[in-house]
């Protein structure tokens, strides 16, 4: 299985990097940008074959490592 | 006081550290790698600054997984001193022996200077040798010292005296909550602060503000 993790900043934390690719947006000539945040995109390809049990391990690995849960959240995507 | 001081890949402090305790306990620390399991029978344990593990994922997040801080984690809570400097500090909030996160400097700047710092707390075996209110200039280098919690954590932080040292009133170098540099955890024994006292422990550095740290900590310690 091939799954996606998109880590991004929780609501409310401050994204100053995401504030600056907006200004350059605008600087670029490109109207109309409101807010902008930015986070990781993570492709982990798996062995495991049942869904479920990729999923709770793709869980796990969220909170251990691949989000700081003070000020990320994640959102998991599995295909098989 | 026996001492030691973990070394990370990337880690670029370590040998700063390690001047600065032996010209100030007259005794070498021991340097242990990220890769040992073990950390020897020491008094006091320092994480450096530097760029552990290249920064990759999050600053901190891969030296967190190591073996060694399995080891610091344990003696830490045998009570043993933890002190975790700039890297180091991210370290120990990645491993949660810290509470919050450090970010992205607010101006995404990285900051390379030396730093007006006010001493908030001496209840601590850190800085014991300080008085409170006392203005110290410890030099910073770091490009992610956003000191960032919940406002809940930052109360409990400043209501239990664990915010030790705060940056001067109107020189926050980047954009820390409530100018916070250094904090302790809840026994008192990790410290995590983002300037760097071993860097000021010879007059031929520019300024000798980090030794009463390290003096306090021997007077402690033994």
């Amino acid at each position: 299985m091939k799954a996606r993790v998109f880590v991004t900043l929780k609501n409310g934390v401050l994204d100053p990097q995401g504030k600056a690719i907006g200004h350059a947006l605008g600087n670029l000539g490109f109207e109309g940008v409101g807010s902008v945040r930015q986070g990781k995109l993570i492709e982990i390809e798996l062995s495991e074959t049942d869904e479920a049990k990729a999923k709770a391990a793709l869980k796990e690995m969220c909170e251990k490592l691949l989000a700081n849960t003070v000020i990320e959240k994640y959102d998991i995507e599995l295909k098989a | 006081m026996k001492s030691a001081v973990v070394v990370f890949p990337a880690s670029n402090c370590d040998r700063d550290a390690a001047v600065a305790l032996e010209q100030i306990t007259g005794t070498k620390p021991v340097m242990v790698w990220h890769a040992d399991s073990e950390v020897p029978d020491v008094d006091l344990i320092v994480l450096p600054g530097g760029f552990s593990y290249g920064d990759y994922l999050r600053c901190g997040a891969m030296a967190g997984q190591s073996n060694i801080m399995r080891a610091v984690k344990e003696k830490s809570e045998q009570g043993v001193k933890v002190l975790g400097i700039c890297n180091g500090f991210q370290v120990l909030t990645e491993t949660h022996m810290l509470p919050g996160v450090l970010m992205k400097n607010a101006h995404l700047k990285f900051v390379c200077r030396p730093q007006a710092l006010e001493v908030i707390e001496t209840q601590s075996v850190f800085t014991r040798k300080y008085q409170a209110g006392q203005r110290v200039v410890f030099p910073v280098a770091h490009g992610e010292g956003n000191y960032v919690a919940d406002d809940e954590t930052l109360d409990r932080l400043e209501g239990e005296g664990r915010v030790v040292f705060k940056y001067a009133p109107g020189e926050n170098p980047n954009g820390s909550a409530r100018d916070i540099a250094g904090i302790l955890n809840e026994k008192r024994n990790v410290l995590g602060l983002m300037p760097h006292p071993e860097r000021v422990c010879d007059p031929l550095l520019g300024g000798t503000d980090g030794k009463a740290m390290f003096e306090g900590l021997i007077e402690a310690l033994g």
